[in-house]
């Protein structure tokens, strides 16, 4: 009975005798969860609207004030109508290929540092956590193509699954510079790295963290990290494994009603973990853009969500703007392109740390 | 019962299961998601004793890449299960042979492998709680087995030529984008403003 006593003080806070010890998981789990879903309902419409704006449409405006309401309409219309699911598919596959995507997205988020202190789980490794399970992300892909035994669908998950494996090489190395930089594979340490050192306190002007960040010294890294977290997460210019034009809707052609909206909002959180993780790798987490009162005053999760929400609208800006990239342009900037470029920066990064003794060290000089 | 000892038991009953399952499922492409849930699970296991880098080492490594190719072929594979499961009784006897040998041979090395008395006192580096996981293996790879490390790291590189030269084909009548070409072009090399008299053509 002692486990059930310890698993029910760790999730709930309710040991059977007495107060819990602690606030249980399963309510910041939730609490997490909610914000998050809602979160990804207005991400979502902002999406539509700024690529409406691009295109100088007016998007989304009949449900709800301005449109505000539409995601939780769009959510109603996919929940209430019919799963058709293929005859000839495979189907234990075909249920859980959108499952795995979406929770396997979710998972991801129990590390990420919204504030200090704010992580559900503050691990010693929490950026080779994140890396680990999106690289599993392509899972839910392939077996959403496999197991739909249609061509199109098969199609799109071979090019997705090639086009994911391909980006995450140069996805890791970017991070393996910040790292090198950092000293630690903590999340918050990262971000507690771009507030205690950098160009800023070089130039002599500590207060003006903004070019503390890593943005600023490793600007390639910052470049080529937006470009393949577009790649990673299958957003336009390089959304091949959707392809309207060509593959129909690629991967996801066989599916309806909440396979299909799991197998979105699975995509969309991921969008916002990428975004997410450009904020803590290179544009300093939770930390004020200037270190003086009027913005400090500012909690540290607002100025998170404020720059999760900048990368954002990069993203969103590039599905607007640039067209669809050929599958073989798409495979040779990965390879061809940012491997090699990413390859020697890493080495110069080392270099350069190696020789002027810069750099975090984990918080041990 | 304590809860790590409960996600053992977790762990290592589904890993055992997948296990099994991967040889016994009757579609490869379920084998291959057998094997990947097999090895999440013992990354489940690594997680338990303490090795959190190992742990996520094996799920970006093997879950994330090599098993990705792996799928990839099984997908593209196209076997007719019928007759592939009439030739089985055929070879069940080799089958049965080889595993006796392999399961001999495990059991020898199980049952000769003695760890000396004083273990903890000869290992390697000593063990400081202090520094974590990640920076204990960094430590230890890049310094007492560099060489070996860095010998490893030349097999693998020496193996990926050798694939790439095995399989790469140059074909010559393929028309092919260079795109440093393409957008160094200027004006003058591609237009030419030419003065035609009416009625006469070029």
């Amino acid at each position: 009975m002692d486990f059930v006593v310890s698993a029910l003080d760790y999730l709930l806070g309710i040991p059977i005798f007495g107060w819990g010890t602690q606030v249980g998981f399963i309510y910041k789990g939730l609490l997490l969860l909610v914000a998050l879903l809602l979160f990804t309902a207005y991400i979502l419409l902002a999406d539509r609207k700024i690529w409406a704006a691009v295109q100088q449409r007016r998007g989304p405006n009949v449900v709800g004030p301005l449109g505000l309401l539409q995601s939780f309409a769009d959510l109603l219309k996919f929940v209430l109508k019919e799963p058709v699911i293929p005859a000839s598919s495979d189907k234990v596959l075909f249920i859980l290929a959108p499952l795995v995507t979406s929770i396997l997205a979710l998972s991801a988020y129990a590390v990420i540092p919204f504030d200090k202190g704010w992580a559900l789980a503050d691990i010693n490794i929490g950026i080779l956590y994140i890396f680990a399970i999106s690289s599993l992300g392509v899972y839910g892909i392939i077996m959403g193509g496999w197991a739909s035994n249609s061509k199109y669908a098969f199609l799109g998950a071979l090019r997705s699954a090639a086009q994911m494996v391909s980006y995450e090489v140069s996805i890791g190395l970017v991070i393996i510079t910040v790292l090198l930089v950092v000293g630690s594979l903590n999340l918050t340490d990262i971000v507690v790295a771009q507030q205690s050192g950098g160009i800023a306190h070089i130039l002599g002007v500590p207060w003006l963290s903004v070019l503390n960040w890593y943005w600023l010294p490793l600007f390639p890294m910052f470049v080529i990290f937006y470009v393949s977290a577009l790649a990673e997460t299958n957003r336009p210019p390089f959304d091949l494994p959707e392809g309207e034009s060509e593959l129909v809707a690629g991967y996801m052609v066989e599916y309806s009603s909440t396979p299909y909206l799991l197998f979105m909002l699975g995509e969309y959180i991921a969008i916002i973990l990428m975004c997410c993780m450009t904020t803590i790798l290179f544009l300093g987490g939770w930390a004020a853009p200037i270190d003086l009162p009027p913005f400090t005053w500012i909690p540290g999760v607002v100025w998170f969500v404020l720059k999760l929400c900048l990368v954002f609208f990069m993203f969103a800006m590039a599905k607007a703007i640039v067209p669809r990239y050929r599958y073989d342009q798409l495979m040779r900037i990965g390879w061809k392109v940012f491997l090699p470029i990413s390859l020697v920066m890493v080495v110069v990064v080392a270099a350069v740390l190696q020789l002027t003794g810069w750099g975090w060290h984990g918080g041990s000089v | 019962m304590t809860l790590p000892l409960f996600f053992f038991y977790v762990f290592s009953v589904i890993t055992v299961a997948s296990a099994l399952m991967v040889i016994a499922a009757r579609n490869p492409v379920h084998s291959v998601l057998f094997l990947i849930l097999a090895f999440v699970n013992s990354a489940g296991l690594f997680m338990l004793a303490g090795a959190e880098f190992l742990a996520l080492i094996l799920i970006v490594v093997y879950v994330g890449a090599v098993a990705v190719l792996f799928l990839f072929v099984t997908m593209m594979l196209d076997v007719d299960f019928a007759s592939l499961r009439q030739g089985m009784l055929q070879y069940a006897p080799v089958g049965v042979v080889v595993g006796v040998i392999l399961l001999l041979e495990l059991l020898l090395v199980a049952g000769s492998f003695v760890l000396p008395v004083d273990s903890g006192a000869a290992a390697a580096v000593p063990m400081d709680a202090a520094i974590d996981n990640t920076r204990a293996i960094g430590q230890l790879l890049y310094t007492r087995y560099v060489f070996l490390f860095q010998g490893a790291a030349g097999v693998l590189l020496v193996a990926m030529i050798g694939a790439i030269v095995l399989t790469l084909r140059h074909k010559s009548n393929v028309k092919r984008q260079d795109v440093f070409r393409q957008t160094g072009r200027k004006r003058s090399e591609g237009t030419e403003l030419v003065k035609v008299k009416s009625g006469q053509g070029l």
